[in-house]
């Protein structure tokens, strides 16, 4: 194997290694999703670094220039986190989900629990308590105006 | 007009988004023609005054502050109804296709039937129990889904994309916790299947739209029917669930063509 291509390889995953773990330090990336990127960035590194290793692993699968070998692998790290990322916006997409159900869920008791406590005080107000059915609502009106 | 009333147990919930022409006309077409029904309008993040129209014919309103697509709009429909204690929902859609009137007739055949959790409307059986065609543009889809889905469920399904369908309280606590996304209405008829739950379904009438666009244009119809496709294919695969405790078995727990 050329001696610049492992160069550029180890070069290439320690970069990867120390962004990846300033990312964690700065807490930009929680070390939750942070795992998998550092599997993969030492997993390679180690391939780069050990040359025999590589070769074997090259021969191992039937790949002629042992490079490509290493560039086989971070393809599948690359899959396999992408199918990580789709997972977990699908999750954050059905917890959103349930977010946004609740809100609105929440939304409306507080406008009918509103709408009853004036109802409450327009009818110790007057004395004489109106019925539900007699309250006009105001038409269309929002509930931030009405207030 | 008020539409809160304690002492019923029905509720009808209306998916709408950005249906400001025909939401108010669905919401009093209820109070007139189903007037021990509650109405609530699930407005699914629209951008035209869906929601105050609504409000104003006398419907509660969930307003999702975006939009879910129909099935989280009517999953809060379930949930909310789950929460207040109601015995029974119906979906009505937006669009003013389902007649109101129709809810009896959902209502009395649940009644007939107690052993049934859900009563699903179709347009595509008539009171004797024959079938007749679909309008041609949309028949392949539904004819598909309707082909499948019987086989799927070991039972006659002729409108598996009817939404305007009946809910006991067992099937509201189920699809409160699990309701498909994005077009609901033919997953969850496998999921009924797969819950042990028993749907039937009955001749009812339904119109033209009323007015805005149907969530299901001509180019949106190849992915929807793709997306279903694999929903279903993969639905057959899930796990199963395990029966409710108290709950009758009346459907064979086994799936396969």
């Amino acid at each position: 194997m050329d001696n610049r291509i492992q160069l550029v390889a180890i070069i290439g995953a320690a970069g990867l290694l120390l962004f990846v773990l300033e990312l964690v330090r700065r807490r930009r990336l929680l070390e939750r999703y942070a795992l998998l990127w550092l599997l993969s960035a030492l997993v390679l590194l180690g391939l780069a670094a050990w040359r025999d290793g590589l070769e074997r692993l090259a021969n191992a699968v039937g790949i002629a220039y042992p490079p490509n070998a290493l560039f086989f692998v971070a393809f599948a790290f690359v899959l396999i986190l992408l199918l990580h990322f789709s997972a977990a916006v699908s999750r954050l997409a059905d917890q959103s989900k349930v977010l946004a159900q609740r809100v609105a869920l929440l939304e409306e008791r507080l406008d009918e629990a509103e709408r009853r406590a004036r109802e409450a005080d327009a009818s110790t107000d007057e004395g004489a308590p109106l019925a539900r059915e007699d309250v006009i609502e105001p038409v269309g009106a929002r509930r931030a105006s009405d207030r | 007009m008020t539409s809160v009333r304690p002492d019923s147990s029905h509720l009808a919930v209306v998916p709408a988004y950005n249906e400001a022409a025909t939401v108010g006309d669905v919401v009093r077409r209820i109070h007139a023609d189903a007037p021990e029904w509650d109405v609530v309008v699930v407005d699914d993040g629209s951008t035209d005054a869906t929601a105050e129209i609504a409000h104003a014919a006398g419907a509660r309103v969930l307003r999702l502050p975006f939009n879910l697509g129909i099935g989280g709009a009517v999953q809060a429909g379930f949930v909310f109804a789950l929460e207040q204690g109601y015995d029974y929902v119906a979906q009505v859609d937006g669009d003013g296709q389902h007649d109101p009137a129709e809810l009896d007739k959902l209502i009395a055949h649940m009644q007939a039937n107690p052993s049934l959790d859900v009563v699903c409307g179709s347009r595509f059986i008539r009171d004797n129990g024959h079938r007749y065609p679909a309008p041609i543009s949309r028949r392949t889809g539904i004819h598909i889904f309707a082909f499948l889905l019987s086989r799927f469920v070991r039972q006659p399904i002729s409108d598996p994309t009817s939404g305007f369908r009946l809910y006991n309280r067992r099937a509201i606590r189920l699809f409160a916790k699990d309701y498909p996304h994005d077009y609901p209405e033919v997953e969850a008829i496998l999921m009924l299947h797969h819950h042990r739950l028993s749907m039937e379904e009955i001749p009812v009438r339904m119109f033209a739209r009323g007015g805005g666009v149907s969530s299901i244009s001509s180019g949106k119809s190849a992915y929807y029917m793709i997306k279903v496709l694999l929903a279903l294919f993969v639905g057959l695969f899930r796990r199963r669930p395990l029966p409710e405790p108290g709950g009758g078995a009346p459907v064979a727990a086994e799936t396969g063509i």
